[in-house]
């Protein structure tokens, strides 16, 4: 089954094809580019330049995954409403995954994944053997619980390396990887279990404040 | 008939989700869902609540309008969306869905300007519109003049508020009334109860020098204090504020310079067209100043029925319409929002 995979909760602005079946998932075409500001310009002719080197076309697709973050609010929702409006519009299930476990899903031992939640935030969650034991969450880098973790992955993870306090392999990925999104919808895709509405992972309240008491003008 | 191109239009600039659909100058179906509710305890839109709204509202508010309409997206033509202006964070929701459904329905994208759809809006009322034409945008956002030639390609502007938006004035003085917000509907329906003029308003921007400098321009920021000054004045003496009088002195300085300001830039324009459009233009006495001063002088008042003049998405249907019919490309996929798309683009 061919599945559009996205995700727009880091600076990377991720879009990629995928075949999933019984055997396994492959990524068929991708592209990724890294711009915090340009999630809105470049999301969308990433998707179409995947499926056009892959030769498909959007009504091929059976389903849609998107990483439902947690990342900063703007870039996160033009992944989630670009995913949403593409499923609607095909009439293809939807299908949410963390995009933290797109960089936790693949690790061995305990490990600590953080992105960068700007505002000297990092979005956490400890991984054991790539299955998420602990978060998402946000917070200060130094109130972060990493728990058994030995390692620590993501771009968060590299900026906030001293006060973490891990080790960060050099070798692996610092942004959600579209294979592992896909691989871990791909039970649900393939046992054409129901989509999903697909819900950001704000862990964060809007800031706005109730107005006090009038002010006087004179 | 279905020769005529079949527009969807999304609009999510502010509070508001919509969606239109619109054949030429037939309204076929929209669908509106609004986060103003949110908005009320913090006496004004706040962007991050309204950007969360539209993510939720917009599946369910396209399927609505396409229901109401009786089509589907196969059946559409094309997609045009409000690229600006408006909020930031508002309007990326509202583009990246439109890009979503494009994409998915291979269909061409527009993406528009939020002020340019308040004048072509009209044409779902009223029909095609006599260019040039002059048009007084009035909304929570904007206060704008602007002359009309081609709304196709682009359009020029007169003037504009340099301080409060005539809405945002509205409802300032609503919640120093004690009014709910948006204080628009309250202020126009106290008003009827009361003089407006009783109380004598400053007028912003209309004595003699700024007849020079900014003939065209509108200032609500000076009346609204003028207003807390002389309702401050009343509740330190220990009076009772005359709510309904104060409401419809302070409506009556708005309308008094929004209308002599349109009036006049008909009248230096050669213009016998007047539209008024944005969510202020639902005011009554707006609307009645507006027919009685135009009259004297042979000026036709063009006001789309209050629920085309609010944010809504048959207004960005209706000019994604005009674009297709004068044969106007389409966007790239990848138009950005822009929060300060000028007037002299259209199409981003």
């Amino acid at each position: 089954m061919l599945v559009l995979v996205v995700d727009t909760a880091t600076p990377a602005i991720t879009a990629a094809l995928a075949e999933v079946t019984e055997e396994g998932t492959r990524v068929l075409a991708e592209r990724v580019t890294v711009d915090g500001k340009a999630h809105g310009e470049r999301l969308a002719p990433q998707i179409e330049a995947a499926l056009t080197e892959a030769g498909v076309k959007p009504r091929d697709l059976a389903a849609i995954v998107a990483g439902t973050g947690p990342g900063p609010f703007t870039g996160l929702r033009v992944g989630l409403m670009t995913a949403a409006a593409m499923g609607n519009a095909l009439g293809v299930p939807t299908y949410g995954v963390c995009s933290l476990d797109g960089l936790g899903a693949p690790l061995s031992g305990h490990a600590l994944v953080a992105t960068d939640a700007r505002r000297k935030e990092v979005y956490w969650a400890v991984y054991a053997d790539g299955v998420r034991v602990d978060g998402p969450h946000v917070d200060r880098p130094a109130e972060v619980s990493p728990g058994a973790a030995t390692t620590a992955v993501g771009q968060g993870a590299l900026v906030y390396a001293d006060v973490l306090g891990l080790p960060v392999p050099p070798d692996e990925p610092i942004y959600p990887s579209a294979f592992e999104l896909a691989r871990l919808a791909a039970p649900r895709i393939l046992s054409g279990e129901p989509g999903e509405r697909l819900v950001p992972l704000y862990l964060r309240r809007p800031d706005a404040v109730e107005p006090g008491a009038r002010k006087h003008v004179s | 008939m279905s020769s005529v191109p079949l527009v969807l239009g999304i609009e999510t600039s502010c509070d508001e989700t919509g969606v239109g659909i619109v054949r030429g100058h037939t309204l076929l179906g929209e669908s509106l869902a609004s986060s103003v509710d949110e908005h009320a305890r913090f006496g004004g839109v706040v962007p991050e609540v309204a950007s969360r709204a539209h993510l939720e509202a917009m599946v369910p508010t396209m399927q609505r309008a396409l229901d109401q309409a009786g089509v589907t997206l196969a059946d559409i033509d094309a997609i045009a969306v409000t690229a600006g202006p408006g909020l930031a964070g508002a309007l990326l929701v509202g583009v990246a869905a439109a890009k979503g459904y494009a994409l998915a329905a291979e269909k061409p994208i527009y993406g528009v300007n939020h002020l340019a759809a308040h004048v072509a809006v009209d044409t779902l009322e009223h029909g095609p519109l006599p260019e040039p034409a002059i048009a007084l945008l009035v909304s929570g956002g904007h206060s704008s003049l602007l002359l009309v030639e081609d709304l196709a390609r682009g359009v020029q502007p007169l003037g504009a508020t340099i301080d409060d938006a005539a809405g945002e004035a509205f409802d300032k003085v609503a919640r120093l009334l004690g009014l709910p917000f948006p204080g628009g509907p309250w202020i126009d329906k106290a008003a009827r109860e009361g003089d407006g003029a009783s109380i004598t308003f400053p007028r912003g921007l209309t004595g003699p020098r700024d007849q020079a400098e900014h003939r065209f321009d509108f200032s609500f920021s000076g009346l609204k204090t003028a207003v807390a000054r002389w309702v401050e004045a009343r509740e330190r003496d220990g009076e009772r504020v005359p709510v309904n009088d104060v409401a419809a002195s302070f409506q009556e300085a708005v309308c008094d310079v929004l209308t002599a300001k349109a009036i006049a830039a008909c009248r230096d324009r050669g213009v016998d067209t007047l539209v008024i459009g944005g969510g202020v233009a639902a005011n009554s006495r707006l609307r009645v100043l507006a027919e009685e001063r135009a009259a004297k002088y042979g000026i036709a008042v063009r006001v789309p029925r209050p629920k085309l003049c609010t944010d809504n998405g048959a207004m960005v249907a209706a000019l994604g319409s005009h674009l297709v019919a004068a044969g106007v490309a389409p966007s790239r996929l990848d138009l950005p929002a822009d929060s300060a798309m000028p007037l002299t683009s259209v199409v981003a």
